[in-house]
């Protein structure tokens, strides 16, 4: 009993675990009040625009700002005040810093050097750090002889070398162009299921954080708005802003009724769950390529439906966008584009429809 | 292939005849200099045949020597100084913030803005106050020399080696000394590690040229020299109110090669990395603009 008794307690101890965790610089709030868990293991993406404080909040578990006010603890430790190199968590800078005059090979020693580890230990785990990124044979090369994936995974082994309990990454992606994001992203998410450990990532691609994060935490203006994983954010946002930044949506004006209608902005009532009070301001939140499009007259009867004019269409290929313009808001629709099915031309009347699962009620 | 902006015809006649005017503005005086410091003459401005007699005269003159290792001494001792100083108060000014920096940051380019007059009339001042309250307090009776020479270059040298230093720092980025900090590196080691291979360009271009400088200084020793000691350009200065002979010009000669392979280290020193760095740049920049094609090519790029 006992023996089961210990083994949940450590596995309820959080990676990171920060409490009531503010950070000003001078009069400025860069993060607000923010609690969050990450859990052991977890693949966990802070996202936010820029100046969000998503990166202040990385700075904050890597050691490299410290907390105006709060806990933060990495595994049960208080580590608010410890300098870095007395954390067990490692970084990967944003453009990497790797040190220009080392070979890569000293780059990943570094680390390892620093903590005294006996030499013959180092070398070891050096290969195997470098043999984990795949960039055998470029032991000798400098930074700036390779490219920057290359670097990217230098990065990677320099830090992942010291074998943290947390390895944090600030925008691993940013520097990189678009295919090559793409064949990273893939690959981080393999190397994380590969050492086990838990990484924090730092992005502002909401794109990045659904396909790679297991857990995502929203930022705005200092404020952690949401945590949840990539389908509950994507489908439940809690708010406008993060309805707006996960995604494209279209957001309809509306106020609470009861806890299963509300009202939209034309007056009309329909079916709509919240919990919150009777009478907030809510916005219905309808994501394009959930929205049907009918002729007026011919909307299923188990769906509901807004009026308006075609506006316009944009090919997209393998998809079709229609903006379909109303007195009181302008929505997009989005169908894949396959052959037959419905195909209004510009200026016709069109309803665009949803199912009650298709929507969901957010905080304006 | 000429551009549109090249000068032609006359107007590129009239620049290149004016560029070599320069030249010759500037060489003529080093060239007869160069070559009356071989001639067998005691009048300095006649030619009287080829001869090394003012080169052995240096070497044998003995207080000319005297004066060649006191220049030595004080170069070499106040450009360890101030290296040293002048680093840490680029360091300090670059990388940390604290109350009164930008006073700190305007008073050090101070000696390097005040006419060398000014500076050296306030050492002669400083000194005396110094040295009367060192013997009225200690009873020590300080003279003017070695020592007080040396300070005084020290005091001119900081500035100038703490510009230098701070342009290097300034182009080097804070994030490899957060790196470094995350990899378990004390501050000390960070420093050691990182940030002073990062620098040293910049600081052995700052050592050569607070060498030049303390070689070349007239004005500021002139007042900081005691009868103890003085340094070669200062003894010079005063051989010449004696009356010019060839042995001056040798000696001007041997300086002048001095200063001239001090200056071409430092330069060459500050562009040392930037020559370093920059085809390798170059190599990264061509993989990057050739992009691979097809798959396979990419992951080959990626896992090389």
């Amino acid at each position: 009993m006992s023996d089961r008794g210990d083994h949940q307690v450590s596995e309820q101890i959080a990676a990171v675990k920060l409490t009531a965790i503010t950070k000003r610089f001078g009069s400025v709030v860069a993060v607000d009040n923010v609690d969050l868990e990450i859990a052991d293991g977890e693949f966990f993406a802070l996202l936010g625009p820029s100046g969000c404080g998503k990166t202040t909040t990385l700075r904050m578990v890597a050691g490299l700002e410290f907390p105006t006010e709060g806990s933060l603890k990495i595994f049960g430790d208080e580590a608010g005040t410890l300098p870095p190199n007395k954390r067990p968590v490692n970084t990967v800078f944003q453009d990497y810093a790797l040190f220009p005059h080392m070979t890569v090979e000293a780059n990943v020693a570094f680390g390892l050097k620093m903590q005294r580890v006996a030499k013959q230990e180092i070398a070891g785990r050096v290969q195997e750090a470098i043999s984990l990124v795949r960039l055998e044979g470029l032991e000798q090369r400098r930074s700036q002889q390779l490219s920057g994936g290359q670097r990217q995974r230098v990065a990677l082994a320099r830090a992942l070398v010291n074998r943290p309990k947390v390895l944090l990454l600030d925008e691993p992606l940013g520097a990189l162009d678009l295919k090559l994001r793409q064949e990273m992203q893939g690959e981080l998410k393999a190397l994380q299921r590969e050492v086990g450990i838990t990484f924090v990532f730092v992005t502002h691609d909401q794109e990045e954080a659904l396909t790679m994060a297991d857990r995502i935490g929203v930022m705005n203006e200092g404020e952690l708005l949401q945590v949840g994983t990539p389908a509950e954010i994507y489908e439940h946002p809690v708010n406008r802003f993060v309805a707006n930044f996960i995604g494209q949506t279209n957001l309809l004006d509306a106020s609470v009724v009861s806890n299963d209608t509300v009202c939209l902005a034309n007056g009309v009532h329909i079916p709509g769950k919240s919990d919150l009070p009777v009478g907030t301001r809510v916005a219905v939140c309808l994501r394009p390529e959930r929205a049907g499009m009918h002729p007026p007259e011919e909307v299923p009867p188990d769906q509901q439906s807004v009026v308006g004019r075609l506006e316009s269409v944009t090919y997209l290929g393998n998809a079709l966008v229609y903006t379909v313009v109303l007195d009181w808001a302008r929505l997009e629709v989005r169908r894949e584009n396959q052959p037959g099915g419905y195909r209004p031309h510009v200026g016709e009347e069109v309803a665009v429809s949803w199912t009650l699962d298709a929507i969901s009620v957010v905080r304006a | 292939m000429s551009s549109t902006v090249q000068p032609r015809g006359t107007t590129k006649i009239a620049l290149t005849a004016h560029s070599w005017l320069v030249y010759l503005f500037f060489f003529a005086p080093i060239f007869v200099l160069i070559v009356f410091s071989f001639s067998d003459d005691r009048n300095v401005g006649r030619w009287g045949g080829f001869t090394l007699e003012w080169y052995q005269d240096f070497v044998e003159h003995s207080q000319l020597q005297n004066a060649v290792w006191v220049s030595v001494r004080v170069a070499l001792l106040s450009t360890v100084i101030s290296v040293v100083l002048g680093t840490l108060a680029a360091l300090a000014l670059e990388r940390f913030k604290f109350r009164g920096r930008k006073v700190f940051d305007a008073l050090l380019y101070l000696p390097i803005i005040i006419p060398d007059v000014t500076m050296a009339v306030m050492m002669l001042l400083f000194f005396a106050e110094f040295f009367d309250i060192l013997e009225s307090v200690f009873g020590w009776d300080a003279q003017k020399g070695l020592g007080s020479i040396t300070i005084s270059h020290i005091a001119f040298n900081i500035s100038f080696v703490s510009v230098v230093v701070r342009a290097r720092l300034a182009g080097m980025s804070e994030v490899l000394e957060e790196a470094a900090l995350d990899l378990y590196a004390t501050r000390w080691k960070t420093f050691r590690y990182v940030t002073f291979p990062q620098i040293v360009p910049g600081v052995a271009g700052g050592a050569l040229l607070a060498l030049t400088l303390s070689l070349d200084d007239v004005v500021i020793t002139q007042f900081a020299a005691g009868p103890g000691a003085t340094t070669l350009p200062v003894f010079v200065f005063g051989l010449i109110r004696r009356g010019v002979t060839p042995l001056i010009n040798a000696t001007s000669v041997l300086m002048l090669t001095a200063s001239v392979i001090l200056v071409a280290l430092s330069l060459a020193f500050q562009q040392f990395s930037g020559r370093g760095g920059r085809p390798s740049l170059r190599a990264a920049r061509q993989a990057v603009s050739a992009p691979p094609t097809t798959n396979t090519q990419i992951k080959e790029g990626i896992y090389q």
